[in-house]
């Protein structure tokens, strides 16, 4: 006995976002980019940490973003690819007295062999299934983390405490206005990058394999190598911000990296808009800022401010800040026009 | 060998747990073809409201079914109010409202009754259950409580008008539509059972793991596993798979060196994997096949 799926009829899983609107225009980008560089030189260094926080987890949810929204495919195990690149990095610094700059290409390398991999048995999997089988995966990484062979390396429940990196060549600036240029220069390497990915063939594959996987395979697109290739160019970004993440926070620990920062990281994205590459920032903004703003009105409130403002986007601005920036982008071509 | 069949008792005896959680995901799946995120939260809170309700004096029994009638008005509620209008919208903004829900059920549980952990009663004692040391009085009604949910679950589906519409309604909506089935209040129905069964097996599993509001995480992992294992359509699938899933996982605490309370949930997420790589239908569910 089997029954019959028409797939024809049955909406795709994530909405088709069409490649011109995945990106912003020069003009706009240069002047967020000014507004980058310039912000750090005007606040204080907490806020500077703040900021580099933002940036790196702005990678985390880019990277979420190339696959859901680029090749359709789901996870809410994006918090053990960011887990094993902050634990890359560590090690590598602390027991292998690696530079920081250097122990980042590595994780990238690492977790893009580790997220093709998970890719293999994924590839069987669809929608809902992915998100189960990442959903595992994201429970069951802090339990791996601390797992007593491991311990020399791991620091196992303790974790690692990694140094901050100095700014070179003597240059007149904190350490943390440092990391925060040093952070702004490899996302912004790390933007350039997804935005030709997805304007390159491999791109199309992706967004073909996203709106109709049998019309794209039937179009002679190899859908199992795409899509793993999908994970592992996810995973492998959100390793480099994993790695970014321990050498700005100083520390990695097995709890640091539960189910609650790949909830997080889809929530950014969500929030951000599905496909839409810039609104990474913006969603991740959100999930820096909402809980402290949350956790001040009450402790342990910070979840269901979360779970209420994530229904309040799906509900009334579906495509997150894409939503917010067509809007802006029609008030200025109305103004224009007068 | 005298170990060995030791461990299977034991096992199944939390393969019961497993059981009655991986029901509830069975019968969410069927009625709305998603997994619920949020189901292993609903069912803590759900045990939240019993024990509250003991609290203020109400007998265990007069709570189990106050309880089993919230959770199923609960469910029906949340269907309608969050995810009805959901219904046409991408899976992706069906898994966002899930892990909402999730995520405001945690949170909201924290703030009502603490994170602090909390004894919970069982209706049948904790003695050795017929001399054996493995297996408890309580672990020995809780088997007997999954396997009396499944039959009635049988019966219900089998035989009754209302089960049938159900079915007719998660396998081929439009024509359910078409022969008069509200299709749409029968996802709100599947809800609803899905709530209230979650429920039970939160009860059942309280007095095992304590009360307290992540006390589910772990096990909705074992029952998602135990689910995709037995295959997501079947029921009696999801209950084998409940009691192969706890038996796996006391013989590899036991045989495998190292592999004890800490490696828990990989053992599950490899299970997972495992299953939907080899036999991605389960052992008793049906292959789909998709057609263009």
């Amino acid at each position: 006995m089997s029954a019959i799926e028409e797939t024809v009829t049955e909406a795709a899983a994530v909405e088709a976002v069409p490649k011109k609107a995945m990106t912003l225009g020069y003009g706009t980008s240069l002047a967020v980019l000014v507004l980058l560089i310039a912000v750090p030189l005007l606040v204080k260094n907490f806020i500077i940490f703040q900021l580099t926080m933002l940036l790196i987890y702005a990678v985390a949810v880019l990277a979420l973003n190339i696959l859901t929204g680029g090749s359709g495919q789901f996870s809410l195990g994006q918090s053990a690819f960011y887990a094993v690149g902050a634990y890359t990095s560590a090690i590598l610094m602390e027991h292998g007295g690696i530079n920081y700059a250097l122990t980042l290409p590595v994780a990238g390398v690492i977790c893009f062999g580790f997220g093709f991999l998970f890719g293999q048995p994924a590839l069987r999997l669809s929608g809902v299934y992915l998100a189960l089988a990442t959903f595992a995966l994201a429970t069951a990484m802090p339990q791996l983390l601390k797992l007593g062979a491991f311990e020399y390396w791991t620091g196992g429940v303790q974790g690692l405490v990694v140094t901050k990196p100095d700014a070179p060549f003597g240059l007149p600036m904190s350490q943390d206005m440092w990391l925060y240029y040093f952070t702004l220069a490899i996302s912004l390497a790390i933007y350039i990058f997804s935005v030709n990915l997805l304007r390159s063939r491999s791109g199309r594959a992706f967004m073909a394999i996203r709106d109709n996987e049998i019309a794209a395979s039937a179009m002679g697109i190899d859908v199992a190598l795409y899509k793993t290739l999908a994970f592992g160019v996810s995973a492998g970004i959100t390793g480099v911000a994993g790695g970014l993440g321990a050498i700005a926070v100083q520390f990695v620990a097995p709890d640091s990296y539960t189910i609650a920062l790949a909830i997080s990281l889809f929530l950014g994205m969500v929030v951000g808009g599905v496909g839409w590459l810039p609104g990474s920032i913006v969603g991740s903004a959100f999930i820096i800022f909402v809980p402290n703003i949350a956790e001040g009105i009450s402790k342990g409130l910070s979840g269901a401010v979360f779970g209420v403002l994530l229904f309040l986007v799906i509900f009334l601005v579906p495509h997150g800040a894409r939503q917010g920036a067509i809007v802006v982008q029609h008030l200025i071509g109305k103004l224009r026009g007068n | 060998m005298e170990l060995f069949t030791n461990q299977v008792l034991a096992g199944i005896s939390t393969g019961a747990i497993y059981a009655c959680m991986a029901l509830a995901v069975v019968m969410i799946y069927q009625a709305i073809d998603h997994l619920n995120f949020a189901q292993g939260e609903m069912a803590m809170f759900s045990t939240f409201i019993s024990w509250q309700l003991m609290q203020w004096g109400v007998p265990y029994w007069g709570a189990f079914v106050l309880t089993l009638v919230l959770s199923f008005i609960g469910g029906i509620a949340i269907e309608r109010l969050l995810f009805k209008p959901l219904a046409k919208a991408p899976i992706l903004t069906n898994v966002a409202g899930f892990i909402a829900l999730y995520s405001i059920v945690n949170s909201v549980a924290g703030l009502i009754w603490d994170f602090t952990i909390k004894q919970y009663p069982t209706p049948f004692g904790s003695y050795p259950f017929l001399g054996s040391q493995l297996i408890s009085t309580h672990q020995a009604g809780m088997i007997g409580v999954t396997i009396l949910l499944l039959i009635g679950l049988f019966f219900f589906f089998r035989f009754t008008r209302m089960g049938l519409a159900m079915r007719a309604a998660a396998s081929l909506p439009e024509s359910a539509r078409l022969v008069g089935i509200n299709t749409s209040w029968m996802i709100a129905l599947g809800w609803g059972m899905a709530a209230a069964i979650g429920s039970i097996a939160g009860m059942m599993i309280a007095p095992v793991v304590f009360l307290e509001p992540n006390m589910m995480l772990g096990v909705l992992i074992y029952g998602f596993a135990a689910a995709v294992l037995g295959g997501l359509t079947s029921p009696l699938g999801a209950v084998i798979g409940g009691f192969l899933v706890g038996i796996m996982e006391n013989l590899a605490g036991t045989y495998i060196p190292g592999a004890g309370n800490e490696l828990k949930l990989p053992i599950a997420l490899a299970l997972i994997i495992v299953v939907l790589v080899v036999k991605p239908a389960g052992l008793l569910g049906r292959p789909i096949v998709k057609r263009v």
